[in-house]
């Protein structure tokens, strides 16, 4: 068992906890996750680990509403506690001192962003950072984030925060004027797929973090594959984080959407039990 | 005394009609009365050699004979002596590859072999029903750590408690038993069987932790510093595919995924549970073993109109236990022989909807004798499926291997172990079970951890002989 020792929500749909987990906060490195099962008979998802505090032992994890448990986790209050938590899994991110470095986070994926701006901050890079999101109550942890950029860059679909626009807007703009060794993007598949074409106009290479359907995380099933360069990979062992322009987009878009009625159905069924009991 | 039979005492099973409908166990085990029968048929051999074709050498005439004695405590004293795990093996064993295979009473004309497989589950099932009698034992002989909480591990842990070590098991997944709990399907192997015979090792003393993968949530260096010595046997859980075109599109798994997804997660229960299983209607189920007959047979316990087995050499070969395969006949699962997917097609969004075929014929005998499969060019031909399992076998798991670069692997990425040992090139670190075998059976794998318990008992008191000696 895993107790909540902080919850808070971030906007409408977004929320963080801390999470004690002494054995992973000890370990966990910028761009690993864990695999977190809620109770006995929750399904097995994957969430970022967005920092560490290794003195208390604890992780801190930012999640989205987008169906049934991460609904379900939303309910949980301080001091309850998490069935499973798995971690941290994954390869973390290559953080070196590339020099000059661009980074892109969209929307939940800022928190993913996140350990990576510091990591790669700390390692003496000059750090660039857009965020985007639709509106700017979505944009989160931007203080953090700002903390650890030399330039921070805020777009928003309708204008509320920064310049009204897209992330891809903003990287053409950077790219223009100043030369960028290397770039990450991480959010929805579709924003990170076009982060990706936009670096590579300009040649630049990309690191984008992958988000497949999990259920495992430790290389034992395989439904989180990707084709890379064209050969099959495990996001789970041999990402998340994979070079953007070897990706096979279609294909990961495609099974993302794998089982969106079983989710919708869950998501129903769960609901409406929330009503009838409260 | 009555005449023995010379069929082995019938046993009762679901029939297919109902089975193909739930996910309980396809058959009832024997009544007292039926195992006393049964037990009769043996003919107490002296140099009996069921027990040398055991891969732990149970006693079996001795228990037989106690069966035959209404003792039944006493036949479970007698097995438990050489197997932690029974009830499973019982179950799942290839009997008749192995103590089946060579009973004198099979040998001769017209008899069938005693049936070992059915009494011994009927010993275990007996002793998980009576109150477990707690005989705490210090722990003082040293510390042990096992990685991986399968058949392997779980016997190894089981042995070292009774020989006075802290054993302790670490688990990658949230529930132990590794292929026990996520791989064969509850109609053949019930997971309440499979918890109560690891509560049964945990009272000897072996403590589980799950959530921990080690190389990822502690290291093989900090095992090292607090343990006197370590198992690992992790498996081989690591999915491969065939890599033909069109592996990524929608309803195409591994069987580990559709397993897991189905014994671990209790996805045929969604959505009273959380994990979502899709359910097609034609389904194919690449491959021979016994992974692919759990999946064919699962897949028809989800509501498949059509579950077809596809495998590329004949019947003959088909390396899938006897029982299992006759089982999945009954239920009404579908062959096609020497045949072997080329591609996979898909409608527009995705969804499989058909398969590219080629017919293939047998040649020369391979390394293991079985006869390969070779293509018939220009054979190609197509079969409607909404859904693939591919279950053409498993490799090594890598996560703690890639972390752990010391420990000497095969080329085919197992860890070596020194001959009929289970020592590897690390002193401390042993190895067994299917991460040194590759993919191979549970009753394999205990045989392993009994072997491994003796080294590491050997290992751990030696060094503190020459320890005291310093």
């Amino acid at each position: 068992m895993f107790t909540i020792s902080q919850c808070r929500k971030l906007s409408e749909n977004e929320f963080e906890f801390w999470v004690e987990a002494p054995l992973v906060a000890k370990k966990a490195k910028p761009g690993q996750f864990v695999i977190l099962r809620i109770n006995e008979v929750g399904e097995r998802i994957p969430l970022t680990i967005v920092d560490c505090n290794e003195q208390f032992g604890t992780i801190h994890l930012i999640f989205q509403v987008i169906g049934k448990s991460t609904a379900e986790l939303a309910q949980l209050k301080n001091g309850d506690q998490l069935h499973d938590l798995l971690g941290p899994l994954g390869k973390p991110t290559a953080i070196k001192n590339y020099g000059h470095v661009l980074l892109v986070g969209g929307g939940v994926g800022i928190a993913a962003l996140y350990p990576i701006i510091k990591g790669l901050k700390q390692a003496g890079n000059r750090v660039v950072t857009i965020l985007g999101a639709k509106t700017k109550e979505l944009v989160i942890l931007q203080e953090e984030c700002r903390k650890y950029s030399d330039q921070l860059i805020i777009m928003t679909d309708d204008g509320s925060l920064g310049r009204k626009g897209l992330v891809t807007d903003a990287m053409k703009a950077v790219f223009e004027f100043e030369k960028i060794n290397h770039t990450w993007a991480v959010g929805p598949s579709m924003m990170m797929k076009f982060c990706t074409l936009t670096a590579e106009n300009y040649h630049v290479p990309i690191f984008v973090s992958l988000n497949p359907i999990m259920i495992d995380g430790t290389g034992m099933c395989g439904g989180c594959r990707v084709t890379i360069a064209d050969s099959v990979k495990f996001a789970c062992i041999d990402g998340p984080e994979f070079l953007g322009s070897e990706v096979n987009w279609d294909e990961f878009i495609m099974r993302l959407g794998q089982y969106r009625k079983e989710e919708a159905v869950a998501f129903e069924t769960y609901q409406k039990q929330v009503k009838e009991f409260g | 005394m009555a005449k023995r039979s010379y069929q082995k005492t019938p046993i009762t099973e679901q029939a297919p009609a109902e089975r193909i409908h739930n996910f309980l166990e396809v058959t009832h085990g024997y009544t007292l009365a039926e195992g006393k029968l049964e037990a009769s048929r043996c003919l107490q051999c002296k140099d009996a050699p069921c027990i040398q074709n055991c891969p732990v050498m149970i006693d079996i005439p001795g228990f037989i004979q106690a069966i035959k004695e209404d003792d039944l405590e006493k036949a479970y004293t007698i097995i438990h002596q050489y197997s932690n795990l029974p009830a499973i093996c019982g179950r799942v064993c290839p009997q008749e590859k192995q103590c089946e295979a060579v009973c004198r009473l099979g040998r001769s004309k017209k008899f069938e072999p005693v049936a070992i497989g059915k009494l011994e589950r009927l010993v275990a099932d007996w002793a998980l029903e009576q109150p477990t009698e707690v005989t705490p034992c210090p722990l003082d002989r040293g510390k042990v750590a096992v990685i991986g909480s399968g058949p392997s591990s779980l016997t190894v842990a089981g042995d070292l408690c009774q020989l006075g070590y802290q054993a302790t098991v670490f688990e990658a997944l949230h529930q132990p038993g590794g292929v026990l709990s996520y791989g064969i399907p509850e109609f053949r192997l019930p997971k309440k069987i499979v918890a109560k015979e690891i509560e049964k090792i945990k009272s000897l003393g072996v403590e589980i932790k799950t959530n921990v993968a080690v190389g990822k949530t502690i290291d093989m260096d900090e095992i090292l510093a607090e343990y006197d010595a370590c198992y690992i046997a992790v498996g081989a859980g690591a999915p491969k595919f065939m890599g033909v075109p069109g592996s990524g599109f929608k309803g195409v798994y591994s069987a580990s995924e559709f397993l897991t997804r189905i014994n671990l997660m209790h996805g045929y229960e969604f959505p009273k549970v959380a994990t979502p299983i899709k359910k097609h209607q034609h389904v194919a189920v690449i491959g021979g073993g016994n992974v692919a007959m759990d999946a064919a047979r699962s897949a028809k316990r989800l509501g498949a109109e059509q579950v077809t087995v596809i495998y590329r050499r004949s019947e003959e070969e088909l390396p899938a236990r006897r029982e299992e395969y006759l089982h999945s006949l009954e239920e009404g699962i579908e062959y096609l022989w020497l045949t072997s997917p080329v591609e996979y097609l898909a409608d527009e969004e995705g969804n499989i909807e058909k398969i590219r075929c080629i017919q293939m014929e047998l040649g020369e005998p391979d390394e293991q004798g079985r006869r390969r499969p070779k293509e018939i060019p220009g054979s190609e031909f197509e079969v409607a499926a909404d859904e693939v399992i591919e279950a053409i076998g498993q490799g090594a798991n890598r996560i703690l291997l890639d972390t752990f670069p010391e420990l000497a692997v095969s080329s085919r990425g197992y860890i070596q172990t020194k001959e009929a040992s289970c020592a590897t090139n690390i002193p401390g670190v042993f190895a067994g079970g299917d991460i040194v075998t590759g993919a191979a059976t549970v009753i394999l794998a205990m045989g392993a951890g009994k072997l491994a318990a003796k080294e590491i008992d050997d290992y751990i008191q030696k060094k503190s002989r020459e320890g005291s000696l310093l």
